[in-house]
């Protein structure tokens, strides 16, 4: 069990004059699985992207610790694993390429052990070799879930996990989903209600939209 | 070095693509082509000799500098870097991408223009080598931070060599006139001054881009 | 209300005094302005060409000011500021380089000779056009004023190198630059006290008429946003 924690203290977030959410509050400990939802458009990705320190909230801020030490944005990236919708891997290389060029610019060791365990797991292992353009979209779905846990991030977010996947895919979703829960956060952001039956708690988007 | 994988990951998906290399070969030929037809017979003086040149450098680099960032933004793999990388290794990143590429671009360009200008003779060749190391990377990273600019204001080919022009112009101005020395042979001593200022240039530039890149980067 | 009418008073004096007091050798009255060599009855247009180029320097600066603010406080209200500066920055640049070329037009024999000043003048009015056609280019308001405050300190960090090399690299024809030798430091010693004083008044009251414009222009741009979002929310 990791002992990292995520905290939201009075996030706010407005796109121009317009509001997101507003005075968003949560406190995520060590490990489980916590669901994010809310029809389209109300912010889900703009908030696992704030969470994931790729956006920045308009007030307020995200605190994430490690060890009971406050990670500074520079190096949050190697504690977290993202999945979405809007992530691509580069086309023109093969699988374990974008892998081990993805480990070399994190300067970690690739973990072949890892990756060959969960291309298996995401029934890839044989198309390894091949460039990523070729892929299926639910494919390249997949590829993403080794991509954001080839590193053994502290905490995971999945935006939207199982879109352009099949049962066999989605299966396998939820089986590495279930294992992280046990070890690590995992932030779900979907409205897919199978999605939503793995996780502890949800948080409902819908209930932070008054002005005050 | 994280920005050196980087590096290598962007110079092997250009060696598979060759998005960047044949635009810019081709512009570097057409570019010097046509001012070799415009000339025709006529023997052009140093002043202009040396002001061609740069002019050949900046369209170039405008041409092909680009792509480091707007290859990314196109393809939506930022957000992937913005995962796997803090913002100063992207910037240095894309930056020693840049160089090898700019410097790659102007020893073609001043090797060709060495066989095809008679006027290019350089007198004083230590002084051009520095104009030319300094100058190409006050060009690199300039050129570096605009296309950062450029790729997340979603515009791709028109607005890039307007918003750098007048960044470069400084640094522009300068390298014509040093060149302009350096084929003259005027000696290293008279044209200090010029130097300096390329190389606060080039100061200057390295350390207002680190410190807004992140700003352009996150969104 | 008051100061309206005053700087209304400031200026038409201002503008009356520049134009219609004339120049003499020897000056006697107290209406009257010396005659410096090589510039003549010329002379006359530093009271309405150098506070131009004075504000469009202050625009600048005040642009470039509100967009480091806004980088740090992510107020859109600095971005309207920064904006509204702009606006009046490209204005007074235009104003300046145009009188200017008209005044070189009598004075070097021809509209434009590269004088380091009017390289640096064309070289700001390129970085006010380029800054407006980024802005232009960009739809979402938050991502076009952080990367329009971006660019606006990068081409601010390119201001110093105009005013130490372009003297460097050409020669020098504008009055009051350091190799002109029969005009000389204009400001200084050529000119008389009551020149001087038309000199410093038309200095402030065009700041103040600056200043005033700006803040009528940024609550515009707010008005303007208010409308556009109640039209957007039907």
């Amino acid at each position: 069990m990791s002992n990292y924690s995520v905290k939201a203290e009075n996030i706010n977030k407005t796109f121009g004059r317009r509001l997101i959410f507003n005075n968003l509050n949560f406190n995520f400990l060590n490990c489980g699985i916590f669901g994010i939802t809310g029809p389209n458009g109300s912010g889900k990705s703009t908030l696992v992207k704030i969470i994931a320190g790729v956006n920045a909230p308009s007030l307020g801020k995200i605190i994430h610790e490690n060890e009971g030490e406050k990670i500074i944005p520079e190096k949050l990236h190697n504690h977290i694993g993202f999945v979405s919708p809007y992530l691509f891997l580069y086309d023109e290389f093969t699988a374990q390429e974008n892998l081990s060029y993805t480990a070399d610019i994190r300067k970690i060791k690739l973990n072949q052990e890892k990756v060959d365990y969960l291309l298996n797991e995401f029934l890839l292992y044989n198309r390894r070799h091949d460039s990523v353009k070729t892929y299926s979209s639910g494919m390249k779905q997949r590829l993403k879930f080794i991509f954001a846990l080839m590193h053994e991030p502290q905490l995971v977010i999945l935006d939207e996990p199982t879109s352009n996947l099949d049962e066999k895919g989605k299966e396998s979703v939820y089986k590495i989903v279930e294992e992280e829960g046990k070890k690590n956060i995992v932030i779900i952001a979907s409205n897919e209600n199978q999605d939503l039956t793995l996780c502890h708690s949800t948080l409902a988007l819908e209930d932070y939209k008054n002005q005050n | 070095m994280k920005a050196y994988a980087l590096f290598r990951k962007d110079l092997h998906s250009e060696l598979r693509t060759r998005y960047a290399v044949n635009s810019l070969a081709m512009f570097i030929i057409v570019a010097i082509s046509v001012i070799l037809f415009s000339i025709g017979q006529e023997r052009i003086n140093e002043n202009l000799t040396a002001g061609l040149y740069w002019v050949v450098i900046f369209f170039s680099a405008m041409s092909g500098l680009a792509r480091a960032f707007v290859s990314e933004e196109e393809r939506g793999t930022s957000l992937t870097l913005q995962l796997i990388a803090s913002p100063s290794t992207v910037f240095s990143g894309k930056l020693i991408f840049n160089l090898a590429l700019v410097f790659a671009m102007n020893t073609v360009i001043s090797l060709l223009y060495a066989a095809l200008f008679e006027g290019f003779v350089l007198q004083n060749f230590v002084l051009f080598l520095i104009t030319f190391v300094l100058g190409n990377i006050g060009l690199a990273v300039s050129s570096t931070i605009i296309a950062a600019i450029i790729a997340k204001a979603g515009s791709k080919g028109t607005l890039y060599p307007v918003l750098s022009f007048p960044i470069l112009l400084p640094l522009i101005l300068t390298s014509v006139s040093l060149t302009l020395n350096s084929i003259n042979g005027t000696s290293f001593e008279d044209s200090i001054f010029e130097i300096a200022i390329v190389a606060c240039y080039d100061i200057i530039m390295i350390s207002t881009s680190y410190m807004l890149f992140d700003f352009i980067w996150k969104d | 209300m008051v100061w309206k009418i005053g700087l209304f008073l400031l200026l038409s004096f201002v503008s009356i005094a520049g134009i219609a007091f004339p120049i003499v050798e020897n000056p006697t009255s107290w209406y009257h302005f010396p005659l410096i060599p090589g510039l003549e009855e010329n002379a006359k247009i530093i009271f309405f060409h150098v506070p131009t180029a004075w504000l469009t320097v202050v625009a600048f600066l005040m642009s470039t000011i509100f967009s480091i603010k806004y980088l740090r406080k992510r107020n859109l209200d600095d971005d309207a500021k920064s904006y509204a500066a702009a606006q009046l920055g490209i204005i007074f640049c235009i104003l300046a380089t145009v009188t200017g070329a008209v005044w070189a037009k009598f004075a070097w024999g021809s509209f434009w000779n590269w004088d380091p000043r009017q390289t640096s003048i064309f070289a700001l009015l390129l970085i006010y056009g380029a800054w407006f056609a980024l802005r232009s280019a960009i739809e979402q308001e938050d991502k076009r004023a952080s990367l329009s405050a971006v660019y606006s300190i990068i081409a601010f960090m390119t201001v110093p190198f105009f005013i130490f090399i372009m003297p460097r690299i050409m020669a020098g024809l504008h009055p009051g630059s350091a190799d002109d030798t029969n005009a000389g430091p204009v400001v200084d010693f050529k000119m008389n006290g009551n020149m001087q004083l038309i000199f410093f008044l038309s200095l402030i009251g065009f700041t103040i008429l600056y200043f005033w414009m700006w803040k009528i222009g940024y609550r515009s741009i707010l008005l303007k946003e208010k409308i556009n979002k109640q039209f957007i929310r039907g």
